[in-house]
């Protein structure tokens, strides 16, 4: 076990440092990139913009800039270009804020996904079946911002049923927290659970027709009985791994689109005004954010996929 | 309990006088391939068959978007006309209103669906968009599918250090944010152009998208080939004295071939949803040019006074991209079908 | 005359599939009695398979029609509802599969599995059922049983994998056991054992038993009454020595021909039966054999009924030919088989 760990502690410190390096790198090959210039701002001198450079160190040499960068973002000092402000310190305020829309919406479509895809298994060829499959392809078909365009226009303008947008936090109000989310939530689910349905449909299906299900048939289980424990069990080990690379990703700011459209205050309204106006501090610290709980939501699904199927034990 | 009478009467063997004159098997169903099969179970698919009809139809739109151009709308997808006006219903109206509002759909030959703040013709900038976003998604498809498959099975047959490279950096891609690798190399790209190659060049999306989902291929065909590569046919082919990439290509590449198939309409569809968000985002196809996306990121501003101009290329989108997901549903289950057979009565 | 268990009458089991409807089993009729183990055997796509899994209702789909009755204690298994079949199912009727290792549940432990059988019936403790499991475990023979019940199917020999099988069925001490194709993924000496094991449990519980498999040596050892079935139909029934020493049917005399003999002359080639199984889907009309016989004749156009022809009235087969045709033509190069003058 401990080999297991160090192997992904090391694993994470590569990822993280692949990722920052790559971010940097990708701004390097912006020939009319000037950030100094991007601070100055419009009407500077060129002596300001100089001046700027030599502060923030845009006149050294790549690797140094790069390793001046890294020391700041890791001692919890960097800030970013366009607002001056802590990066580090706007990550940790907002992420509140980017958990209160990601992890709701988690649990509800992966109940919802996990209903409808069983039901679907249990009735294949049937027409609530096929019914349920369109359904879902629809939902995986709509681009998240059109879903919450639309959303926006026909509940919130068209029939005033939500809040146009912005956040109220948990502790402030629970009620209108939950109220000015609801269709942020609706946003991200739906194409979550028209993905993850289907998964488990398909999943599910496959594992139907394995020898033991009949096994267990054959003991006189019931239908339900032979469907929870032993068809539901093996036919949702694949989507852990898939569900921990997702989550991992929303934690991180995946979600930028629906934040940005609902005005909410998380990392991803942050990192999406960051990239329109290329301020690279706050997309280097987002990606290796992202990078973290990737590497950490990866190693949690091997350890559960590892409780699930003993066959597999996890190995140093 | 009856039997249900069976299908088209039980046309059994007429026994002739002399027995031996009788091939020993009876009649036997005819031979069929793995492929015919699955034609033929496509054939059937009903919903299958008719979304690709419909998928069809929409390419073939926009393929003919010159042609909308000049013969219906009469003006091209970047003609400016702020001060025109257009009759509707028999009076003319402004293109675009003295404080700026685009006209909405006037249902007529000219700006059938609208207009933009710049006087363009809606409906043409539609079908043109529609172009950009097919042809970017195809060529992003394409890539993606031999470079995909091309490292999945170097990766997976070789392993050692061509593995030990290749792997990382797929997984390196595959866990960075879709968004923010995208998004970032099509803002970087789109400002400064790579090379030779200038920053509004339609090659720049696709190419990021051919990046950013190599992984989504190259993976399970890497798994795919690592499981193939301990089969006995690999050593009969290697005792036979094939080389290893004689090897790769006709002895493994075929028995990977349905998995690629399998994969290519669910890139294809996603590459399509993916150009669609950069470009929305503005890291994607860059002005003049137009795509679903990039209309539908402009027509947000007026998504409360003329809700078509974002939805219609939505709309248009989403019915793509459902073509595309449900043919690829139905290729999947001509290919493999897991669902109970239905009773004919 | 022992008492009936189980009755099986006019069974028919038909699919619809893409090609048309496959009438895999037809007019099968048998009774297996209390402490007898009564085989089938064909070859495979005869329909045994078929028949067994029907008694269990595993065959039940959209797709599938069933006709005929096949009674277990007064119920007619098929035509049971499903709440009727399950609780049936596993306490009065059990079942044991060929492939051990596909047919145990890979992610849940062995004396768990058990454990489950049991408590799916009846309604004890799960520590009460894992003792149970635990002690029908060392009655067929895995040792160190309380160790192992932890373990995972995976962890096991084949050969002890099937025990636990054997275990998990007569659990509930069941009136009829099937066993399909038990010992065919196993190596020959274990197969013994598990034979051995097989026979032993059963006698002590005079459970009757369905043995459906396509070694005759099989059948030889354990069987009290054989069953042949080809192309869905059952074309011969009766004792095993009634089967071995006085086959009537051409398909039982070519089945016993392809078996190699050790006491004689090595023929010239192995005899096998030429051609193969007919197409389900679009059966021959009259005697299913009659394509690959060579002893057909004009009457083979009607199928035969399987009826007694001999004084026995327990030995049924479905052939047209005379008893003492059949005496004659089954007899080539001094032992019975199917090609006419077989090299010897």
């Amino acid at each position: 076990m401990t080999g297991f760990i160090t192997r992904r502690l090391a694993s994470a410190v590569l990822l993280l440092f692949a990722t920052s390096v790559v971010v940097f790198g990708i701004f390097e090959v912006i020939p009319s990139y000037n950030p100094a210039r991007a601070i100055a701002g419009r009407a500077a001198t060129a002596a300001t913009v100089a001046e700027i450079s030599q502060k923030f160190g845009f006149d050294k040499p790549v690797w140094i800039q790069y390793g001046n960068t890294m020391k700041l973002i890791f001692t919890g000092q960097i800030i970013d270009y366009q607002d001056n402000l802590n990066v580090v310190s706007q990550f940790v305020h907002r992420f509140s804020v980017t958990l209160s829309l990601v992890v709701p919406a988690a649990i509800i479509w992966m109940a919802v996904a996990i209903l409808l895809g069983s039901i679907s298994a249990l009735r294949a060829g049937g027409w609530l079946d096929r019914g349920l499959m369109v359904a879902a392809i629809t939902g995986v078909s709509i681009p998240v911002f059109l879903l919450a365009a639309a959303l926006l226009y026909l509940f919130a303008f068209r029939l005033p049923w939500f809040p146009n947008t912005g956040y109220t936090p948990f502790g402030t109000d629970p009620a209108q927290w939950a109220y000015h989310l609801v269709l942020p939530w609706l946003s991200i689910a739906v194409l979550s659970i028209g993905f993850y349905s289907r998964v488990l449909r398909s999943n599910a299906l496959d594992v139907i027709n394995q020898d033991f299900v009949r096994t267990a048939r054959a003991k006189g289980l019931t239908e339900r009985q032979v469907f929870t424990r032993h068809v539901l069990r093996n036919a949702l080990m694949p989507i852990v791994t898939l569900f921990g690379l997702d989550f991992a990703t929303l934690l991180g700011g995946a979600a930028l689109v629906t934040e940005t459209v609902f005005n909410l205050p998380g990392i991803g309204q942050y990192e999406a005004t960051a990239i329109g106006q290329l301020d690279v501090p706050p997309i280097m610290v987002g990606a290796m954010f992202t990078a973290f709980f990737v590497v950490l939501f990866s190693a949690l699904s091997d350890v559960v996929y590892a409780l699930l199927d003993p066959r597999i034990r996890i190995t140093g | 309990m009856a039997l249900d009478s069976p299908e088209g009467g039980a046309a059994g063997i007429i026994v002739s006088a002399a027995p031996s004159d009788l091939s020993p098997e009876g009649r036997q169903p005819a031979a069929i391939g793995p492929w015919q099969l699955a034609l033929r179970r496509l054939r059937r698919n009903y919903v299958t068959l008719f979304f690709l009809a419909l998928l069809v139809i929409l390419v073939l739109m926009c393929l003919l978007a010159p042609v909308y151009s000049a013969h219906i709308a009469g003006v091209g997808p970047n003609t400016n006309n702020i001060t025109g006006t257009v009759s509707v219903n028999g009076t003319q109206q402004n293109i675009v209103s003295l404080s700026g509002v685009p006209i909405g759909p006037t249902w007529g030959a000219h700006y059938l669906l609208g207009a933009d703040t710049n006087g363009r013709d809606l409906a043409v900038r539609l079908l043109y968009g529609g172009r950009t976003s097919l042809l970017i998604g195809a060529v992003a498809t394409a890539v993606i599918m031999i470079l995909g498959t091309l490292v999945g099975l170097l990766a997976g047959y070789f392993r050692g250090v061509v593995d030990f490279i290749l792997r990382p950096l797929m997984e390196l891609i595959w866990s960075f944010p879709v968004v923010i690798l995208g998004v970032a190399l099509g803002t970087a790209l789109a400002l400064g152009g790579i090379g030779p190659v200038k920053g509004n060049s339609l090659f720049i999306p696709a190419f990021i998208i051919g990046v950013v989902y190599v992984p989504y291929l190259g993976k399970p065909i890497r798994g795919e080939v690592l499981r193939l590569r301990e089969q006995d046919f690999i050593d009969a082919a290697r005792v036979q004295g094939m080389g290893p990439w004689r090897i790769m290509f006709s002895e493994i590449l075929p028995n990977v071939s349905t998995t690629i198939i399998v994969f290519l309409p669910l890139i294809l569809a996603n590459s399509i949803l993916l150009e669609a968000y950069l470009s929305f985002l503005g890291a994607g196809v860059q002005a003049p040019n137009a795509s679903w996306g990039t209309l539908i990121s402009d027509g947000l501003t007026y998504i409360q006074t003329t809700p078509t101009y974002s939805l219609i290329p939505g709309a248009m989108l989403v019915l793509t991209v459902l073509s595309v997901n449900v043919v690829g549903d139905g290729v999947r289950d001509a290919l493999d079908p897991r669902a109970q057979v239905r009773v004919r009565n | 005359m022992s008492e009936q268990l189980l009755e099986i009458e006019d069974l028919e089991v038909s699919f619809a599939t893409e090609d048309g409807v496959l009438r895999a089993v037809s007019g099968v009729s048998f009774t297996v009695s209390r402490g007898e183990t009564v085989a089938i055997v064909g070859e495979s796509g005869s329909g045994k398979s078929v028949t067994v899994m029907t008694l269990m209702g595993l065959t039940r789909s959209p797709n599938a029609r069933f006709a005929g009755t096949a009674r277990l204690n007064g119920v007619d298994l098929i035509s049971a509802s499903e709440d009727k079949l399950e609780a049936i199912r596993g306490k009065e009727i059990a079942m044991i599969f060929q492939d051990p290792i596909s047919a145990l549940s890979p992610v849940h432990r062995v004396g768990a599995q058990i454990a489950e059988q049991i408590r799916a019936h009846e309604k004890i403790s799960k520590a009460a059922a894992l003792d149970r499991a635990i002690e029908l475990m060392g009655r067929v023979g895995i040792p160190n049983a309380r160790a192992r019940a932890r373990s995972y199917p995976h962890e096991f020999s084949g050969g002890m994998r099937q025990r636990v099988m054997i275990a998990m069925a007569l659990s509930l001490s069941p009136s009829v056991l099937i066993a399909d194709e038990p010992t065919t993924a196993l190596d020959v000496t274990i197969q013994a054992q598990i034979l051995d094991e097989i026979r032993q449990l059963t006698a002590e519980s005079d459970t009757g038993v369905i043995f459906v498999t396509h070694d005759l040596g099989v059948v030889a050892d354990i069987a009290d009454r054989v069953l042949v079935m080809y192309a869905g139909r059952l074309v011969e029934q009766g004792t095993v020595d009634e089967i071995f020493y006085d086959p009537q049917h051409p398909y039982t005399w070519g089945l016993l021909g392809s078996v190699p003999r050790v006491d004689l002359e090595p023929p010239r080639r192995l005899p096998a039966i030429p051609g193969a199984p007919p197409s389900l889907v679009r059966p021959p009309e009259g005697c299913p054999f009659q394509p690959r016989c060579p002893h057909a004749f004009d009457r083979c156009r009607e199928l035969p009924p399987l009826a007694p022809r001999l004084p026995d009235a327990g030995h049924l087969d479905r052939c047209w030919l005379t008893p003492d045709d059949k005496r004659v033509l089954r007899e080539t190069g001094g032992r019975i088989g199917l090609t006419e003058g077989a090299a010897s």
